[in-house]
């Protein structure tokens, strides 16, 4: 499995004309971990979804290249983006409150995820839904299958999330800011759980978010972006040896236990950096 | 002020004035407006029925009221364009007049009850407690009836006329400009620029009648706007039923009233009324709907 | 349990004073009449001794508080009095025409929902193109066009030009009287009764009435499918169904759909209301022999007993029908539930 992103435009209409959400980013992803990070606005989630082809209608895409698995997104068709959504490349995203059907039990929509790839019997489908909430390690899969979504807490919608887009058994994992929502003690057991899952599958994952050191201590690789733009291309270890001074700013602003500072320092933005010229 | 700079002031996004932000918005406003095909043509075809309504005198070759037996129920011709009715009158000079009693009755209507609604609502809304319930419930108990229902009973209880439909339309009316009212103070009520105000020594008065009034227009507009339609209708089943204007006057559901057991003869003479009541109800659903696209972003695409 | 034994009684206190607003306002409707009562049942020129008699007789006399309360009182004991024109107890007579206009509502309010649904579901899921457009003016004709025009087109059109159906009544004059009287719904009774050729008339009676009032409910139904569809198209996990790879018609109907048939069900309750509304003038036109006709020659009559009646029962069913809506909303909806 290889994602190839060459030159990737997308932009919005508005009554000034068209506005670029994204302007030319070009990567590649792997057999490997990435993690995109950006500031609300840059672009990052828009880059991911095009890879499904669930971006708004509105939105106006263009690339030289977009493709996974050799299979160019442009020109693919909406039955040919089915067989890729779901079962080869799943998607979670922010606030399991609004990402799942609110009228749908946990256990029917992983069920549904479940036999949609597979022709199986019902039964069948709520079983593999309860042992797939086993692996989430949620402890009362029974009782969390039966319970609707507002009657679970952040963390554990956000594990019938994973459950669910791990059903198919998919190459790749789109992680759309996973744990923005959720509570502090909660976000680091959840992006565990997650790089556990994907590591023993074997699953290439593309982890978004807008927390630089967290991201690069699940990652292997690390692309920032800012104002559609991709900034600067690191190895997750090699963080300290950032260049751009977005990625630097964005890195100096973190309090840290070791060097106090009295007062935190803020991010001084370049408009230079919006013409990618650095 | 050339049109250009009037362009630029009104699309300023940095208004000097109150004055500037308020005409720039309501310009955005109709910029929005206008590209709605189906809007503009409601917008256009009601200024055509005020304009021909104010203009009957001059526009009608006919008085509403001469008869002309030996001419009864005469098809559209070159004298009479629309035709004629049961007693020889010209339907097009009736139809000229009668625009002025529907179109009065509207206006006669949303001026008794828009500003009584409003001004309940905000207030209720931004009291609350027991001011608020009570007046919940009262608006429930209205809108419990159907707005035609109510209309008849009161019709019939006062006597049947055009004074006692447009009473009757209007006690039927208040409520939902009430409630919107209402809803639209309980989401202003609690934001911060409110607390600010409270906080610098504004009176209640003030706060109702300059922040939460203006800030409630909008969804009134719409629903006025909407609402049009309705009273339009609500007033011609009056008149078809014989509780709103009473012949011979030329209200358009009267007419098509009087004109009901021709319909299968000269069906022109009952069906130029209707058709006209049609294309006035129309015209405010086709604006009032391109004013919600507009107002309410959130129904927007 | 607790919590929700306080919601249904929160729910039937707010009914119980609903309705007991509805009957004031009903007694004050009889009471604005500008000419005296007793002037409109003795005529002018009755002798001064009668009328003071008449007038404590009718209880005319006491504060109006007490009249509300003599109301109230024959209310509760189901007396709303004589009808002036048919000289039967109002709710007698209400009784033998609401059957018709229930069966006629109900007609409508089917055809409405067949249609109306799948055409606010097909606008949203494809907002902004011809097809929205068009089921957009479709529907705003429905709500601008007054009823009494759509039937007569349809009495010219289908009766009179093309001969297609039946015209005005509930049923051909040879057919009537024949079946007893069962529900009061001609074509139930008719098919209880095995009375085909009459049911086939009836039926065919009833096509062009529940139409006209059938468009101007679907109207409404359209418009507020749409809306709900476009809001639940917009949401989140709309985004994770399509993600997960199901077909458009699993995302439109299982997962968009499923989320707003609860509240489109209000929105049915509320239409049915308003039926009884377009009832009144389409029964005039079609001579159905429903509760609105008989509100109308109670009107034209001036007989205000039949006419306060009749507004107080159709104003009872519309609370009742928005009870009912929001019983099934707290039954049906996971959330709420």
């Amino acid at each position: 499995m290889k994602v190839e992103i060459a030159n990737l435009s997308i932009a919005f209409p508005s009554p000034r004309g068209p506005s670029l959400a994204v302007r030319g980013v070009s990567l590649t992803v792997g057999s490997e971990k990435l993690g995109i990070v950006g500031e609300s606005g840059s672009g990052k989630s828009l880059t991911a979804r095009s890879l499904l082809k669930l971006l708004p209608p509105e939105a106006r895409v263009r690339a030289d290249r977009l493709a996974f698995d050799g299979i160019d997104i442009l020109q693919a068709t909406e039955r040919q983006m089915r067989s890729i959504r779901g079962k080869r490349a799943g998607l979670i995203m922010q606030d399991p409150k609004f990402s799942l059907n609110p009228v749908m039990t946990a256990g029917e929509q992983i069920a549904e995820s479940w036999r949609l790839h597979r022709k199986t019997s019902k039964r069948e489908a709520r079983e593999a839904a309860l042992d797939l909430l086993a692996q989430v390690q949620i402890r009362d899969p029974a009782r969390v299958a039966d319970a609707y979504p507002h009657e679970l807490s952040g963390g554990m919608g956000q594990r019938v999330m994973i459950a669910m887009m791990m059903a198919p058994d998919p190459e790749l994992l789109i992680a759309d800011e996973p744990t923005s929502a959720l509570d502090a003690t909660v976000q680091a057991e959840i992006l565990r759980l997650m790089e556990d899952l994907v590591s023993r599958r074997g699953m290439s994952l593309i982890l978004i978010s807008h927390d630089l050191p967290l991201v690069s201590h699940f990652c292997d690789r690390v692309v920032v972006m800012y104002a559609g733009r991709v900034v600067e291309e690191l190895n997750a270890a090699g963080l300290a040896r950032a260049e751009h001074p977005y990625t630097r700013g964005l890195l100096a602003c973190l309090p840290t236990l070791s060097h106090p500072q009295a007062r935190l320092t803020t991010l001084t933005r370049d408009p230079a950096w919006m013409d990618g010229s650095n | 002020m050339s049109d250009t700079s009037l362009r630029a002031w009104l699309l300023s996004d940095t208004p000097t004035s109150r004055r500037q932000a308020g005409w720039g918005r309501l310009y955005r406003l109709w910029c929005d407006l206008r590209t709605n095909p189906l809007a503009m043509a409601g917008l256009i075809t009601i200024i055509l029925l005020i304009v021909a309504a104010l203009a009957a005198p001059l526009l009608a070759a006919y008085s509403p009221d001469a008869q002309d037996l030996s001419n009864h129920l005469a098809a559209p011709n070159a004298a009479h364009w629309l035709g004629t009715d049961e007693l020889g009158r010209d339907i097009l000079a009736r139809l000229l007049w009668g625009g002025r009693i529907t179109l009065g009755m509207v206006v006669a209507v949303v001026v008794l009850v828009a500003p009584v609604g409003l001004v309940v609502g905000c207030a209720a809304g931004y009291i609350g407690g027991l001011p608020d319930r009570i007046l919940m419930r009262v608006t429930d108990v209205f809108l419990a009836f159907p707005r035609l229902i109510l209309a008849l009973a009161f019709v019939a209880a006062i006597t049947p006329g055009i004074t006692s439909a447009i009473i009757a339309i209007a006690l039927t009316a208040w409520p939902p400009y009430a409630r919107i009212a209402r809803a639209e103070t309980l989401a202003i009520r609690n934001s911060d620029f409110i607390a600010a105000t409270r906080l610098a020594g504004a009176s209640r008065t003030r706060i109702i009648l300059v922040h939460i009034i203006p800030l409630s227009l909008g969804s009134l507009i719409v629903r006025v706007s909407l609402d049009m339609s309705s009273i339009i209708l609500t007033a011609a089943a009056l008149g078809f039923l014989g509780m709103g204007a009473q012949p011979p006057s030329p209200e358009w559901g009267a007419m098509v009233a009087s004109a009901r057991r021709f319909i299968v003869n000269a069906w022109w003479v009952p069906m130029m009324p209707a058709i006209a009541i049609f294309v006035a109800s129309l015209a405010f659903n086709l604006l009032g709907d391109g004013l919600r696209d507009v107002l309410d972003p959130k129904q927007r695409s | 349990m607790n919590g929700r034994l306080r919601t249904l009684a929160a729910t039937a206190a707010s009914v119980l004073i609903t309705i007991f607003g509805l009957t004031v306002v009903t007694f004050f409707i009889g009471r604005v009449m500008p000419i005296d009562p007793i002037v409109a049942i003795l005529g002018d020129h009755a002798p001064p001794d009668v009328v003071a008699r008449v007038r404590i007789e009718l209880g005319l006399n006491q504060p109006l508080w007490y009249q509300y309360w003599i109301f109230f009182r024959n209310l509760i004991h189901l007396d709303l009095g004589r009808s002036v024109m048919t000289t039967h107890p109002v709710l007698q007579d209400i009784g033998r025409y609401f059957p018709a206009t229930f069966e006629l509502a109900t007609a409508a309010m089917i055809v409405a929902t067949l249609i109306g649904v799948p055409l606010g579901v097909l606008a949203a899921v494809r907002q902004g193109t011809r097809t929205d457009h068009i089921v957009r003016i479709v529907s705003l004709a429905g709500s601008s066009i007054p009823v009494f025009m759509l039937a007569m087109l349809s009495l010219v059109v289908f009766y009179a030009a093309l001969g297609w159906l039946p015209g005005t009544g509930q049923v051909s004059v040879v057919y009537d009287g024949i079946v007893p009287r069962i529900t009061g719904m001609l074509v139930i009774d008719a098919a209880i009764t095995s009375h085909w050729n009459t049911f086939y008339n009836a039926l065919l009676h009833l096509v062009q009435p529940a139409l006209v009032l059938a468009y101007f409910s679907m109207a409404y139904i359209t418009r507020m499918t749409r809306g709900f569809m476009l809001d639940a198209l917009r949401g989140e996990y709309i985004t994770t169904a399509r993600a997960k790879g199901l077909s458009a018609s699993t995302i439109i109907w299982r997962h968009a759909f499923g989320n707003i048939w609860v509240q489109l069900i209000t929105v049915l309750a509320l239409t049915y209301a308003g039926l009884l509304e377009g009832a009144v003038v389409t029964e005039t036109v079609f001579s159905w022999p429903g509760l609105g006709q008989y509100l109308t020659n109670s009107l034209l009559n001036a007989d205000m007993n039949a006419v306060l009646g009749a507004t107080m029962v159709i104003g009872i069913i519309y609370v009742f029908l928005n009870l009912l809506a929001d019983v099934l909303y707290r039954m049906m909806d996971p959330r709420v539930r």
